[in-house]
């Protein structure tokens, strides 16, 4: 068990974890993208129009770039080559995040085994870096959110997924400095408390983004649980790889120590 | 937090640690190789642009709406 061994496996995990967002995203996203893209190119001539004389949907005006055939990378491409890209990256990135975490946790979170110190990790990263983000800030379609408002969302996004690793960790650290002394379930529930408090309050302060203007429901709806669904599908078999790849490790090496003594002992 | 859990009687689990000094520049390198991947994909040519342009956004730009990512 060494830092190396963790990262390997981080990103084989994190391989695995991005060729299945790619499956899922292009199964269960890409129609409704597509049907996105299709109402915004229906609600807008292909000619680009400087000036507004209305302004009840702001996704179509100061478009800095198109969605259509014309654009610079055809839809084609980005719904499988370009995809793939994004997918990949994200999973090789997150699991190479997420095991090295791991590494610096085991053994040191009470009587957890290393794999379920992976599986602990993997569970505190999609709350806090996928879940709660999505609840605050949901993705939106295409045709949604405007260009000029690029910046300021942004920046709340990212200001809120920080707040809300910065207080997934102190929690995290808390319960384990609490469950020395009150215990596993006292520090558990300050330590989950805790977080819930923060991320409400900081909910509130953080504001409100809504640029959904006339964007039909049910396809703000299914676009908004597909994407749910490819960041589930991300976390979900980033941990489950992972954990068994880390566990398998740990019985090696298990293994391997007791056949030493054994010798030694001989 | 203890370095390692002690075993108080025969079959208890040490799970024993990694230390932290031999982590550091796996962690700090991985660590920043691994923002830049995610700025890349999640963010760049949107808020701001390195390097100027929109082909990074245009290429990633599915799957920077379907992670959930802000993107127009």
């Amino acid at each position: 068990m060494n830092a190396r061994a963790f990262l390997v496996r981080g990103l084989i995990a994190g391989l695995i974890a991005g060729l299945a967002t790619f499956f899922v995203a292009h199964q269960v996203g890409e129609p409704h993208v597509d049907t996105a893209i299709a109402l915004e190119e229906a609600g807008e001539p292909a000619a680009v129009v400087e000036e507004h004389t209305h302004s009840h949907d702001d996704g179509e005006e100061a478009h800095t770039h198109s969605h259509g055939e014309d654009a610079e990378v055809s839809r084609s491409t980005q719904r499988t080559w370009g995809l793939l890209t994004g997918s990949l990256a994200v999973g090789l990135a997150l699991g190479g995040l997420v095991a090295l975490v791991s590494a610096g946790l085991v053994g040191r979170i009470g009587r957890f085994l290393p794999g379920q110190t992976v599986a602990l990790v993997s569970l505190l990263g999609f709350v806090s870096f996928a879940l709660v983000p999505f609840l605050k800030y949901p993705s939106t379609p295409p045709a949604v959110g405007s260009g000029d408002t690029i910046g300021d969302r942004t920046a709340l996004y990212f200001g809120f997924v920080a707040v809300s690793l910065i207080a997934a960790v102190a929690a995290t650290y808390v319960a384990l400095r609490l469950r020395d002394r009150i215990g596993t379930y006292g520090g558990t529930v300050v330590g989950v408390a805790g977080y819930l408090v923060v991320m409400v309050v900081a909910g509130q302060v953080f504001g409100t983004v809504n640029e959904i203007g006339d964007f039909p429901a049910d396809v703000l709806w299914y676009f908004r649980r597909a994407s749910l669904i490819t960041l589930a599908t991300m976390w979900g078999v980033l941990g489950v790889v992972l954990t068994g790849l880390v566990a398998h490790l740990y019985r090696q090496d298990t293994a391997e120590a007791e056949r030493r003594a054994l010798a030694a002992s001989l | 937090m203890s370095q390692s859990i002690s075993a108080p009687s025969t079959g208890a689990v040490v799970v024993s640690t990694i230390p932290l000094r031999e982590l550091a520049p796996w962690a700090l390198f991985f660590g920043l190789l691994g923002t830049l991947v995610l700025f890349f994909v999640s963010a760049d040519q949107g808020a701001v642009s390195i390097p100027a342009g929109t082909a990074i956004h245009e290429w990633v730009h599915d799957g920077r709406h379907l992670l959930g990512y802000p993107c127009h």
